[in-house]
């Protein structure tokens, strides 16, 4: 292993750990119950490419040794984002994304089907995995209609860096309701939540 | 005119203050050290470590100094500390088939290898107060066998060699549970419930294991060994590709082998009940052992009839730090709460006497 | 940041360590996503009994920082024993700044009440919360509960309230009314009186549930439908005062009963403290205030 790959494993976590934390999970809280608001992250941490800085403070925020982290191809490439992950959140990575609490998602247009992520059960709804999708924006995308609990009626999110038939896979997932996963999209510089609750509609239609 | 109550935090403060006076008491007589309280009071801190979960004689005497000898304050301020400790690693499984015995008896045997150790214990004592402790009497040392300190078999493993008696349950291969870690689930799994047992508390266990000796759910057990002694902990070192033992922790492991006439699921054996917690408690070790077996009525195909087979009843309600915070929450002040029954009951009475006023039907009684 | 630095023991901001907060984190953010579910967590032993706070204080502890205001009340009121007991313990672990304005704060924690004022966006209410099961009372084990949110069989619930009204006339059920969440899970709002019941329908703050003993944690979402059940022909309604608030004179608001002697003498006042107080500042009285009153 080159010496800078290494020191690019042991670098870049959060410089107030309990503060930095408290922060990103505040700004992501919000985002969950208000689907559709983007919150605003600034840089806390900063993880080897292409991992953006506000996918890797989420990640610091809310994975550990108790969470089966899974990464997509685009993340898992190299396998420095993995070591990353265990050095300074202790995570363990999964091969097996029905056995992720968080899949990390590089690569959003080529997301595919959400059929392979724990979606839990009617007894424990709650044991689904959570989508950590990083895009681009989210005001540059096709636009859509969010509607659900957590939103005034309806609101506006053109998230880019989603897959074409996004819409279509998202109704399938709010068909499992109670069970289903839930998304969080993270921008270089902010996040967005979309809960199993919120119901996306093209707005074009 | 009426003026709103004020002054809560003022009332909390000299209330704590009192308090700290009534625990030190006289100013006259010495303050209780903490190796006073670990060395004299060593059973008090035996089960403050055990429901505790936190094994450390001095936070555990300190536990008891700050919460005047009263053992459930003292076990609630152990695992509200405990509770906030990283956590670094997993130890080893610990094997008390290699303990540093300090006693063991065994009621199956009338002698066996390893021999019987009553070592030190109040049984046999005449419980007749003895007025010399009043004082500080000079205490003979004790006798000591020479030599390495004595290791025996176990019992179960002298019937397994028969093929009496069940196996150990499997060793599973995944980690054990942690309900620290993980929230309960209803079934448990033995693991899981083994843990909720040894932090459950004593008295209510005991109680339970008396009532599984008079006919609720008997289970025929006899007490096939208890050992109390030091176990080695070791911890696995990935680094150094092998297990380093990082201290001693004193146990108090109880076997019951309860006879089994079988059923739809298991064969006729004795059947086991297990008991383990941490320093000299032998009583809370055989309640334990007691406890499980009756909880084991479900895997081993028994009806379920009496309430210490109740696994769900009875590990929802043996956490006495649990217990006495919500039997005491009703210190509380619930008057809005109340405020609305009192409206009730005032609207339920004035129908009642209206109705009865006009001669008409009364409802049934409420229960 | 530590607290305390004793040698023998110290704490962590807010109390609990960062693995116990994340694990709080993540049960916090599956009970917003599916709302009114009541999603199991590793409860913690807090340094408060269980049944006096420590669910709702685990959720507090969890999602509080630096830059938060918090207001704790305890049947409504900021000077109850319990709720300094609780604020004062955040101020000493957390070093936020506490306040008694519903107004100000950012985070409420309560127990037994909701505030008068209504909340807006930028606030959190956190509920202690004793029996989270709505349907523990009708069925004590757990195991069958389960299957029956599982199944969305809810005909236990209906038939109890049922039978109030066949003995009663109306449902006997004055705190812990039980409430439908978005249509699917029935919750239980912690002891709250059903007075306060419909303030949690579309509130515009996000609703926090913690119970510490019994280890679970549950959220309403803002802007969800909260109904609380009833029938068609005995509709929900909400318990009235037949007076206005003796000291700001305030209608339409909950109170409590004081008795003022031994004769049988009793006025009624706010519950909620903070609203009373902001009432007579703003020159409002009742019947018995005076101006002593605001001293």
């Amino acid at each position: 292993m080159a010496v800078q790959s290494q020191d690019a494993i042991v670098t870049g976590g959060f410089d107030a750990p309990v503060f930095d934390a408290q922060s990103v999970f505040r700004a992501l809280m919000d985002a969950m119950a208000r689907p559709g608001t983007v919150q605003a992250i600034a840089p806390r941490a900063s993880a080897p490419s292409p991992l953006g800085p506000v996918a890797a403070a989420l990640a610091l925020t809310l994975c550990d040794v108790d969470t089966p982290v899974w990464l997509d191809a685009a993340l898992a490439t190299d396998g420095a984002i993995a070591r990353w992950l265990g050095f300074h959140a202790g995570a363990p990575v999964t091969d097996d994304p029905a056995a992720a609490a968080f899949a990390l998602i590089g690569d959003g247009p080529s997301l595919g089907s959400l059929d392979r992520f724990a979606r839990g059960t009617h007894d424990y709804p709650d044991r689904s995995a959570t989508l950590i999708v990083q895009v681009p924006d989210l005001a540059a995308g096709p636009a859509l209609t969010l509607t659900g609990p957590g939103i005034k009626q309806s609101t506006a999110l053109a998230p880019s860096g989603l897959p074409a038939r996004f819409t279509t896979l998202w109704a399938d997932n709010n068909a499992l309701f109670p069970c289903g996963i839930d998304m969080v999209l993270a921008t270089p510089d902010a996040v967005a939540a979309l809960p199993r609750t919120t119901r996306i509609q093209s707005t074009e239609n | 005119m009426y003026v709103a109550v004020k002054g809560g935090e003022k009332a909390i403060r000299n209330a704590h203050r009192l308090l700290a006076d009534r625990r030190r008491g006289d100013r006259s007589v010495p303050a209780l050290t903490l190796t006073q309280i670990t060395c004299q009071l060593a059973l008090a801190i035996d089960r403050v470590m055990s429901e505790g979960a936190l094994y450390d004689r001095d936070l555990a005497a300190l536990a008891v100094k700050q919460a005047r000898g009263d053992m459930i304050e003292a076990i609630f301020l152990v695992r509200a500390y405990r509770t906030t400790l990283p956590r670094f690693g997993y130890s080893e499984p610990v094997d008390t088939g290699a303990m540093h015995i300090e006693r063991r008896i065994s009621a199956t045997y009338k002698d066996l290898p390893g021999g019987q150790m009553l070592g030190p214990t109040f049984d046999y004592t005449h419980r007749l107060l003895d007025p010399e402790l009043a004082g500080d009497a000079a205490v003979p040392d004790a006798e000591r066998r020479d030599g390495e300190p004595a290791r025996a078999m176990r019992v179960s493993d002298i019937l397994a060699q028969d093929g009496l008696i069940e196996g150990d349950c499997d060793a599973q291969t995944e980690m054990p549970g942690d309900i620290t870690r993980e929230p309960m689930e209803f079934p448990m799994e033995r693991d899981t419930r083994l843990q909720s047992l040894s932090r459950g508390d004593e008295g209510f266990l005991l109680a339970l294991a008396y009532s599984t000796q008079r006919g609720y759910a008997r289970s025929h057990p006899f007490a096939g060994e208890i050992r109390i002694g030091e176990v080695e902990v070791a911890v696995d070192m990935p680094e150094l590709g092998f297990a380093v033992t990082i201290g001693r922790v004193q146990l108090t492991e109880c076997q019951m082998i309860n006879q089994f006439k079988g059923s739809s699921k298991a064969p006729p054996q004795f059947t086991r009940g297990y008991g383990l917690v941490f320093g000299q408690s032998e009583r809370k070790a055989m309640a334990m052992a007691l406890c499980d077996r009756a909880m084991r009525a479900r895997e081993l195909g028994e009806d379920i009839v009496a309430p210490a087979q109740d696994e769900e009843f009875v590990i929802s309600h043996c956490d006495n730090v649990q217990a006495s915070g919500f039997v005491e929450h009703l210190k509380l002040p619930h008057y809005v709460d109340f405020q609305a029954e009192l409206e009730l009951v005032r609207t339920m009475r004035a129908e009642h006497e209206s109705r009865r006023d006009a001669g008409e039907p009364m409802p049934e009684a409420a229960e | 940041m530590t607290v305390q630095p004793t040698g023998l023991a110290d704490y962590n901001f807010a109390y609990l360590d960062e693995p116990t907060k994340r694990m709080i984190r993540r049960a916090i953010l599956k009970a917003i996503a599916i709302p009114g579910y009541q999603v199991p967590f590793a409860s913690r032993e807090m340094p408060m009994p269980y049944g006096w706070g420590t669910g709702g204080v685990q959720v507090t502890a969890s999602i509080i920082g630096p830059d938060d205001t918090l207001k704790v009340i305890d049947q409504g009121a900021d000077d109850t024993t319990n709720a300094v007991s609780i604020r004062a313990f955040f101020a000493k672990v957390a070093e936020v700044s506490t306040t008694t304005s519903t107004a100000e704060a950012t985070i409420i924690q309560t127990r037994h009440r909701i505030p008068e004022e209504t909340l807006g966006e930028g606030q959190v209410l956190v509920y202690q919360v004793p029996i989270p099961e709505p349907l523990r009372f009708l069925e004590p084990r757990e195991t069958e509960t389960r299957k029956m949110h599982a199944l969305e069989d809810y005909g236990l619930m209906h038939v109890k309230l049922y039978e109030d009204i066949a003995r009663n006339g109306h449902i006997a059920t004055t705190y812990a009314y039980p409430v439908k969440v978005e249509g699917r899970y029935v919750m239980d709002p912690s002891p709250t009186p059903k007075f306060d019941n419909p303030k949690m329908d579309q509130s515009e703050a996000l609703q926090l549930f913690g119970a510490g003993r019994e280890k679970r944690i549950y959220a309403v979402p803002p802007y969800t439908s909260v109904v609380s059940l009833d029938f068609e022909d005995y509709p929900f309604e909400v318990n009235r005062f037949d007076e206005p608030c003796a000291l700001c004179g305030a209608e339409g608001v909950y109170l409590d009963e004081v008795v003022l002697d031994d004769r049988g003498g009793r006025m009624f006042v706010c519950s909620d403290t903070d609203h009373c107080e902001k009432r007579r500042a703003a020159g409002h009285r009742g019947a018995m205030a005076s101006e002593g009153t605001l001293a």
